[in-house]
């Protein structure tokens, strides 16, 4: 794979560094890369917060664990935040390892909000209850399916690009959700609240209402898991992904894979809009999805796409959304400070994948040595 | 009934001008960059750092002089807004193009980034301004950046439409234009397209792909930047408020495909959703149909996305290294 540069010939002409591309990384250093990476974030992100609020930084990382677990309620707050997030995650991978690059979550989630809002809307003391909640399981799941299979039937037949087709389906989404919330509510808020919507809620389990919610992420994560990894989808999924000529050279109908996939993909979006407005909040904005479909794809990216370290990496990120929301009400500081430190840390962990996809030989006097 | 739309338009043109300047600045921006393949979706957040280091550098300055030297109140914002792009940019460079790292993945997190940083100083400039309200201003820095030309007002009709701006808007024009000939008609901008289409091949010919897509990038992040600084200096009056600068950075990137990747068309594209932007101001629509006017750049959008890949018309194709790193032995 590498090149040998003519040592003989190119010796005064060989650059500083040169590049090749490693096949394999042992398990142990990726780790040791990834966590050397995150601490040199932790540590600036550490040095930043100290300079903006000038306090104790204990007091200020002990702020972090109580905006994050401090209480019960708090608690529970956080991991129903990390099942969403994860949930998104999780929609996006599927079509990630095939390459589709579905920057749409955030909208196809929406879609399903939508969708479930409207139905308990219009339906609501109409039907039974008991009908009710089928009918907003069946119809926002479908709902995101349709949301995402729109760009992938164009993908499939135009090869029309992916990457600003679903960013631009997000918008429409939004203002889909406008709309419906200028029609549900006449006197022109921005949100449309449980007294509307006020059928069809999931039901609590044991007296907790985040339960169900956490609980269908979590099964949910192990079937994708397996979906991808032990069947025969999966594998198709992971060779388009790898080369489309490869996978039509054995046999696989790409199209298929393509618009499979993102149906897919989108349904579970619109599982997280039904789980937003049907299981937890009982009301729509335009806003609900929070930005979660964009964070999912750096979640599902860092994590290799594989389902399962999707759940430490949804930690780590609600982490920081809820410390810093803890630090910045502590200390009164603004609440975008949390963003701020989300980017610088995404930066490094992004930054630190080439130091394990790639070899760096620097130019040294004696001709081969290995560097870093 | 003709007279009466004619003068609706002459009052509701500016509108769509003004509404489209920072949607221009930041479509010939990242036509720019994606002509060299990078796909930078870190744009938005580019703006947003544009528009507070402008801002910043325009409070810091007011602040500290009794009467602002009309020079100075230009140059320092017009500078602390590029250099806080320019460094915006960097990152997203430094990562994609040097690191190689996923290209979506890196704009999106700067977009986060950019927009946290831009709200959390703004936050903090209108906590130390000690205002009541949650926005601070720069009114003597604005009125800077709004002066008109001298004979706009004697012109009537006609000085409205055309030279009733701030001079950032005639920029953005001229940018557009400048960039659209330099692409098209210029050795430069036919090797940043060819990095663009197959870096490889642009490679063998000889021609710095690292270079290229680091200059491109940065000049094109710059220039959105300036969208973000003349949509606070001058559109809003000097006033920052945080969140105000709102989805305008996902909607120049919405123009950069409605344009074909053209800039002398995208002027005509960011004036076009300027002005849907603020249709609903200026039409009786019921309330409950201003979102769905509001859709309709999107939706344009996404119909020039498919046709223009249906017909497969080689120019008119996004640029084909579209959001791939290159790395020289990758085979």
């Amino acid at each position: 794979m590498s090149k040998q540069p003519n040592n003989s010939t190119a010796r005064e002409r060989e650059p500083l560094v040169v590049l090749s591309k490693r096949d394999t990384v042992p398990l142990g250093r990726a780790i040791l890369v990834r966590a050397a990476a995150i601490a040199i974030a932790v540590i600036i992100c550490g040095l930043l917060t100290l300079l903006v609020t000038k306090n104790n930084p204990v007091k200020v990382f002990a702020a972090f664990f109580y905006g994050t677990f401090g209480t019960s309620q708090l608690a529970w707050v956080t991991i129903h935040n990390v099942a969403l997030l994860l949930c998104v995650s999780l929609a996006v991978t599927p079509a990630f390892r095939m390459r589709f690059w579905n920057i749409g979550a955030e909208g196809q989630a929406l879609a399903g909000c939508f969708t479930c809002a409207a139905l308990m809307f219009y339906l609501g003391g109409k039907i039974p209850d008991a009908l009710l909640v089928p009918v907003l399981v069946i119809s926002s799941i479908a709902a995101g399916a349709v949301w995402g299979l729109i760009p992938a039937v164009f993908k499939a037949v135009w090869n029309t690009n992916e990457t600003l087709f679903t960013l631009m389906m997000n918008y429409i989404a939004i203002q889909m959700v406008e709309f419906f919330l200028k029609v549900a509510d006449k006197s022109g808020s921005n949100t449309v609240g449980p007294d509307l919507l006020s059928h069809g809620w999931f039901p609590e389990l044991f007296g907790n209402k985040y339960l169900l919610n956490i609980i269908i992420v979590f099964v949910l994560t192990a079937l994708i898991y397996v979906y991808l990894y032990y069947t025969k989808h999966g594998y198709e999924i992971s060779v388009v992904g790898e080369s489309e000529n490869t996978a039509r050279y054995i046999g696989i109908n790409v199209k298929n894979v393509i618009i499979r996939t993102m149906i897919l993909s989108g349904a579970i979006c619109g599982l997280c809009g039904l789980l937003l407005v049907a299981g937890s909040s009982h009301s729509i904005d335009s806003n609900l999805v929070k930005g979660r479909g964009f964070t999912a794809i750096m979640v599902s990216w860092i994590s290799k796409f594989n389902p399962i370290i999707m759940v430490p990496v949804s930690l780590l990120i609600v982490f920081l959304e809820r410390g810093a929301g803890q630090v910045t009400v502590s200390f009164g500081l603004n609440s975008s400070f949390s963003e701020i430190l989300t980017g610088i840390i995404l930066f490094f962990i992004i930054g630190c994948e080439f130091f394990l996809n790639y070899r760096l030989r620097f130019r040294s006097r004696e001709g081969k040595k290995e560097g870093k | 009934m003709t007279m009466g739309f004619l003068n609706w338009l002459l009052l509701f043109i500016p509108r769509a001008i003004m509404q489209g300047t920072p949607l221009l600045f930041g479509a010939t921006g990242e036509i720019i960059t994606e002509k060299t393949g990078n796909l930078n979706l870190g744009i938005p957040g580019i703006m947003y750092v544009g528009a507070i280091s402008g801002m910043t550098g325009a409070f810091f300055y007011e602040n500290s002089v009794v009467a602002v030297n009309p020079v100075l109140g230009i140059l320092i914002p017009l500078v602390s807004c590029l250099a806080g792009s320019l460094f915006a940019s960097l990152i997203y460079c430094f990562l994609t193009v040097t690191l190689r790292a996923n290209q979506n993945v890196t704009g999106l997190a700067l977009t986060t980034f950019g927009v946290g940083l831009g709200n959390f100083l703004g936050g903090s400039l209108i906590k130390i301004s000690g205002s009541a309200v949650p926005y601070f201003s720069v009114s003597d820095v604005s009125r800077l950046f709004r002066a008109k030309l001298p004979f706009a007002s004697s012109l009537g009709q006609i000085g409205n439409l055309f030279f009733s701006y701030g001079f950032l808007v005639y920029l953005a024009v001229i940018i557009a234009v400048v960039a659209s000939v330099v692409l098209k008609r210029t050795r430069v901008g036919l090797q940043l397209r060819a990095v663009g289409e197959n870096p490889a091949t642009a490679d063998a010919a000889g021609i710095n792909v690292t270079k290229y897509k680091y200059f491109a990038t940065c000049i094109g992040g710059m220039i959105a930047g300036l969208g973000g600084l003349y949509f606070t200096v001058d559109y809003s009056g000097g006033i920052w408020s945080n969140d105000g600068f709102g989805d305008r950075g996902w909607l120049a990137l919405a123009i950069v495909i409605f344009s074909v990747w053209r800039p002398a068309l995208s002027i005509f594209g960011s004036y076009l959703f300027g002005g849907l932007l603020v249709l609903y101001n200026r039409i009786n629509v019921p309330m409950q149909m201003i979102p769905v006017v509001q859709m309709l750049p999107y939706i344009v959008t996404v119909i020039v996305l498919v046709s223009i890949s249906a017909m497969k018309k080689k120019e008119n194709l996004p640029p084909a290294s579209l959001g791939l790193s290159y790395f020289r032995e990758d085979r």
